[in-house]
């Protein structure tokens, strides 16, 4: 059947009526002692690596407009990129559950800077977030799924370079600016935010302008290579990553271990992604802060689906589900689980369960 | 008309900790505060119903489980979104070994 993905729409009305919509969801077996030490809080992890990230961006774009317009800046120029454009996801997402750091303050400084990097409205994204985790690649419900059925190849390698996720961004943002958040975010945004929703839009918005103006003025793309144009030559990190949390997986499923998927990564990978990697265990176990994820994924390993290898696994692994995605719309994999773990629901999933393989 | 129900024994909860407790079809948590003071709220979280026993407790915050709402529990408080609505509380005293609340 046609999956219909608006949040409007007939799919999202059925996985209210069936019971799929805020449901409760399979979680594995950690003793309370263990779970309350892996959800312990600390600034230190999060100030150095902010640090760390901070100083890098300055260096790089120091470098690049130092070399500026050489060939010479290029490198600089792509490795600033993928801090800016794709570093700043793993920033906007850890920062929005709260867990980066125990400071609240500092959640929040660093939530509303990696919300404007990575253009998403922090007042809008908090709610969307908090939406994608309660109903997780449901149809209908989740506002945050990557990979529709059937895929859009031209649309996925265009986003590669940040195409359509900006192109969606702006007219947003105008219209986010003049009359708060649209009739899509709206049944997710509290009617008490929307005032915010408008303010963060117009505070966005001046940014724009103030660094396009000064491109005039200078009649140089400069300023743009440093704010805004990042997020396209940058994107291709966060992106690829991104893919893999659940593409190819399932949907309309209450198991995170059926519907997301866990990668091992090169440590510079996951200082970019900041340990999303560990994608189940995120999905599973929120409150668990990033730094504590491959503490817990050793935990609870025997009951989930063996990690995927590398990134270049997952993309093995992802890539032929989607192609196959194309003329069978209900394809997923299945990814097996190890004796020692507890075994899907059947009742629960006997639909999406009898379309795998 | 409210009236104070032995719950559980003192040493049930750890400092800085919460416990669920159900009670006449209703569900609370109960917790125990850094400075060793006890306190009661609702048990589900204001926003989606999630039970808050799963969930952090640091100084007098109770963070859920679910998406990291924050709540003080001491007044109910909801301080941080996803949540909005605040948690009902319910008077909490410790006597002899033994954790009592008013419902």
């Amino acid at each position: 059947m046609k999956r219909d993905y608006s949040l409007l729409g007939p799919d999202g009305q059925r996985a209210v009526e069936t019971g799929l919509a805020t449901a409760e969801w399979y979680h594995s077996d950690v003793p309370r002692k263990v779970m309350k030490d892996l959800m312990q809080r600390s600034d230190q992890p999060a100030i150095r690596d902010t640090l760390l990230l901070v100083a890098l961006m300055i260096v790089f774009a120091g470098a690049g407009i130092a070399l500026w317009p050489t060939v010479w800046s290029v490198p600089f120029w792509l490795a600033y990129g993928v801090l800016y454009g794709s570093a700043s996801d793993s920033r906007w997402h850890e920062c929005s559950h709260g867990t980066a750091f125990r400071t609240p303050w500092m959640n929040n400084a660093v939530y509303e800077v990696a919300s404007f990097m990575i253009m998403r409205n922090s007042a809008t994204w908090r709610w969307s977030h908090a939406r994608h985790h309660t109903d997780t690649y449901i149809v209908g419900r989740d506002p945050e799924i990557a990979v529709m059925r059937p895929p859009e190849f031209a649309k996925l390698v265009l986003n590669f370079f940040g195409v359509i996720d900006v192109l969606r961004f702006f007219p947003n943002l105008v219209q986010n600016a003049a009359t708060g958040p649209n009739a899509q975010e709206r049944t997710f945004v509290p009617q008490s935010e929307w005032a915010k929703v408008r303010r963060v839009a117009r505070i966005h918005l001046a940014i724009y302008a103030a660094t396009v103006a000064l491109s005039w003025a200078l009649w140089s793309i400069l300023p743009l290579m440093v704010i805004g144009l990042p997020r396209l030559y940058g994107a291709w990190h966060h992106v690829m990553t991104g893919l893999l949390q659940h593409g190819g997986l399932a949907d309309n499923v209450i198991d995170h271990r059926l519907n997301s998927r866990t990668v091992l990564m090169n440590p510079i990978s996951r200082f970019i992604y900041w340990n999303m990697n560990y994608h189940v265990e995120h999905h599973m176990f929120p409150m668990v802060p990033y730094h504590a994820l491959p503490r817990l994924h050793e935990i609870i390993k025997t009951d989930l689906p063996a990690p995927t290898a590398s990134i270049a696994a997952g993309f093995r692994e992802m890539w032929p589900a989607l192609r196959r995605q194309l003329a069978q719309e209900d394809y997923f994999v299945l990814r097996d689980l190890p004796p020692t773990a507890k075994p899907y629901r059947q009742d629960l999933h006997e639909t999406a369960l009898g379309a795998a393989r | 008309m409210a009236q104070w129900i032995d719950a559980c024994a003192d040493d049930e909860i750890d400092e800085e900790d919460v416990m669920r407790w159900d009670h006449d079809g209703k569900t609370y948590a109960i917790y125990h505060s850094p400075d060793g003071e006890y306190f009661c709220t609702d048990g589900l979280c204001s926003h989606e119903e999630v039970h808050l026993a799963g969930g952090l407790v640091m100084d007098y915050v109770i963070e859920c489980p679910k998406h990291n709402g924050q709540f003080d529990y001491r007044t109910g408080q909801a301080t941080r979104a996803p949540v909005c609505v605040n948690l009902r509380t319910y008077p909490a005293k410790s006597e002899n070994g033994r954790i009592w609340i008013e419902v």
